[in-house]
């Protein structure tokens, strides 16, 4: 079968790409707007702001990669294309982060789950946090355009048999559940969304916005950081960027400089707020970088009598809110339940344990099947998030320490994952803890559970969903940006993208980060009327 | 993994002692040919830990073994260098403290080499971190166990032993 690859295509139709890591001299550029970060919010961003003729240069600091190159091989997908190797962690090294970091962002590796922000979280965002056009009924058209342009839409694949297991489980237990809705065109249902799809199945940034914007002329800079947003009084005057190497540890002796009428930072919710620090830009409250949500996830391990081959087969299909819904927003901590696929990297580094003991486990990967259970966080005092510092060497890290408020839903969510891959008819079932035992039935893992010390490195936690830090609202001593994304003190600066998040959503954000996006770029392209620069379609 | 300022946590005396060992354990000047971080006294260390942290899924029959250990080494050295410049440099000072015999004694217990230290040994000191009281000791016990597996679970030989089939074929 022969795949087109839309980026090398793309790439002999003469688009504007520059390596910045390969540089040879220092390079100026000129436009409309800079955009910083290529992901949901970036992405989006620069295919309105070219549709609307202006001229825009999107800084990514990751590598422009396509299907082509995709070969659905863990060890040379997650170096390539997630930020440390897919090794990222919080500053106390307890929450393992997956984040993208490649051109398309989280979007190119991400497992395509698409919901819309539930309207509980929005209605808080209004009362709790003041803001006031950002609703349910505001964000319903952008959710229809978004999901038009990215063909998000019910998958019509029965789930694969991990998937299976929690609707199973749920069924069995009255539990309700739901099933996953998808940015998918012609999915083959091969199951490696995470090391970016071969087929160009899924509509991702990579293979939808990006190429639209760079057909409109918009300039694309790979494997460029941005160190710093240079201010000249209460105004931006340009970006300068450094070419980093694959390991994105070494930079570049050149300097990519970026002069535009409006920057627009959608670097992720790390990297957006660490170049706003960097920048030492106006922030008299203090409060870029801090509330930052991770959405602590945890996992339970089961084994299977039937063979599970958790790795083939759309990786998240079924869904449960059950406990989300069924508690308070600011009550206990509240969960998601939703299945992982299951890799030998990702399963090898996630089972507890080394030696025979982990052996014993991975000898059955055909047969694990695994559930994780996502965590609500920036709703109550107990969860107030973390915060993104730079170290010394400039390098953001985010500092987020759990707590016992979230230890306590951690719990609960163990033993709701347990009960659930039992009545699915789990053999085994372990909750992926250095301390845990393997039970062999409900009643036996209940005991176990209950009796678990939840502490740091002990309880295996990752994230895959950074938010906050940079939280949109309406008064300037509570949030740093606007609704509309605008900096409160910076006149031509916007953030597009999860870190102006006022809370963690209790879905995956794709989708949120999109339709925010949409709304606000489009309000900017009206702001900043015809572009000086911008081109026809080519 | 540790870091100065945590290792002061842990006492100060380690944390003294340990600005003294990367002045005296300094990697050789000649780094391996065949790797990008480690020098050639950390991988052999590296090559010590590997049969204990993936003991149940190498190969028996010797050749292939010893294969397997190597390539898990090398792909090792290859992840740590896809690391961040602050957390290699985490992970060097990991092996300093288990070169070095003082340090390596006080935080491990070993008083051998790691070479030269059995795997029941290695696997003691493993089992000691896992369940420390210590952040600074779980941290160093998840980074060996972690970066080993996904060194050795990255590389097809490994996949028949745990029944993995590989990425389906396209066309």
């Amino acid at each position: 079968m022969s795949v087109i690859d839309p980026i090398r295509e793309g790439l002999a139709r003469g688009w504007k790409v520059v390596d910045a890591a390969a540089l040879s001299r220092d390079l100026d550029l000129e436009c409309d707007v800079a955009v910083i970060g290529s992901g949901a919010g970036g992405g989006i961003t620069a295919e309105i702001l070219a549709q609307a003729g202006l001229a825009v240069v999107v800084v990514e600091e990751g590598p422009l990669v396509g299907s082509a190159e995709f070969n659905m091989r863990e060890r040379e997908a997650y170096p390539r294309l997630y930020q440390e190797s897919a090794g990222r962690q919080t500053q106390d090294k307890g929450i393992t982060i997956l984040q993208g970091r490649c051109v398309g962002g989280g979007t190119t590796v991400n497992w395509t789950s698409s919901f819309r922000t539930p309207p509980r979280v929005l209605a808080h965002w209004g009362d709790a946090h003041g803001l006031k056009t950002v609703s349910t009924a505001a964000l319903a058209p952008w959710f229809e355009r978004i999901e038009q342009r990215l063909s998000i839409g019910p998958w019509q694949v029965p789930p694969n048999a991990n998937n299976d297991a929690l609707k199973r489980g749920c069924e069995k237990l009255g539990i309700p559940f739901g099933y996953i809705r998808r940015n998918v065109k012609g999915c083959a249902n091969l199951g490696y969304c995470g090391m970016g799809c071969p087929l160009n199945a899924k509509q991702s940034m990579l293979v939808t916005s990006l190429p639209a914007a760079l057909d409109r002329g918009a300039t694309l800079v790979q494997r460029a950081r941005v160190t710093q947003l240079a201010a000249r009084g209460d105004r931006l005057a340009h970006c300068e960027a450094r070419g980093i190497e694959r390991n994105g540890a070494v930079l570049s002796p050149h300097t990519v400089r970026v002069r535009a009428r409006h920057f627009v930072v959608s670097a992720g919710a790390i990297g957006s707020p660490a170049i706003l620090l960097a920048s030492a830009l106006p922030d008299p409250q203090g409060l870029v970088g801090k509330r930052t949500f991770l959405h602590p996830t945890v996992v339970s391990g089961a084994v299977m009598p039937q063979k599970v081959d958790a790795y083939y087969g759309a990786p998240q299909t079924v869904y449960s809110d059950h406990f989300l819904d069924s508690a308070a927003l600011d009550g206990p901590a509240g969960f998601k339940l939703e299945v992982p696929p299951v890799h030998p990297i990702l399963g090898g580094i996630t089972l507890p344990g080394f030696g025979a003991e982990h052996a014993r486990w991975m000898t059955q990967l055909p047969h694990l099947q695994v559930v994780i259970a996502l965590m609500r966080d920036g709703f109550h005092a107990g969860a107030p998030g973390g915060q993104v510092v730079l170290r010394s060497d400039g390098w953001p890290v985010l500092d987020y320490g759990m707590t016992d408020y979230l230890w306590e839903g951690v719990r609960r969510a163990y033993l709701a994952m347990a009960e659930i891959q039992f009545a699915a008819g789990a053999s085994t079932v372990l909750p992926l803890h250095e301390s845990s035992s393997a039970a062999t039935s409900w009643r036996a893992a209940r005991a176990a559970i209950e009796s678990l010390p939840l502490r740091s490195l002990a309880a295996r936690v990752v994230s895959a969903h950074v938010m906050g830090g940079c939280a949109m609202g309406a008064d300037p001593t509570t949030s740093v940006v606007t609704e509309a994304g605008r900096h409160h003190h910076v006149a031509n600066l916007s953030v597009h993208d999860a870190s102006v998040f006022p809370t963690s959503l209790g879905a995956n954000p794709q989708l949120t980060i999109y339709a925010l996006s949409a709304r606000m770029a489009t309000g900017l392209a009206a702001s900043l009327g015809k572009g000086a620069g911008g081109q026809a379609p080519a | 993994m540790p870091t100065r300022r945590q290792l002061l946590k842990v006492g100060i005396a380690g944390g003294l002692v340990l600005a003294g060992v990367r002045w005296l354990d300094r990697p050789q000047a000649v780094a391996a040919s065949n790797y990008r971080f480690l020098d050639e006294r950390s991988a052999s260390a590296a090559a010590a830990l590997v049969p204990v942290v993936l003991e149940g899924t190498l190969p028996g029959e010797a050749v292939a073994r010893k294969r397997a250990i190597d390539e898990t080494v090398e792909a090792f050295d290859r992840a740590v260098a896809g690391l961040s410049p602050a957390v290699q440099k985490e992970v060097e000072e990991l092996f300093s403290i288990l070169r070095f015999p003082p340090m390596r004694l006080m935080f491990t217990g070993l008083w051998s080499p790691l070479e030269e230290s059995s795997a029941k040994e290695i696997g003691d000191f493993l089992a000691r971190w896992r369940h420390s009281r210590f952040e600074i000791q779980r941290a160093g016990y998840q980074a060996i166990t972690q970066l080993i597996q996904a060194a050795w679970y990255g590389n097809a030989a490994s996949w028949t032993a745990i029944g993995y089939p590989g990425a389906p074929r396209l066309g």
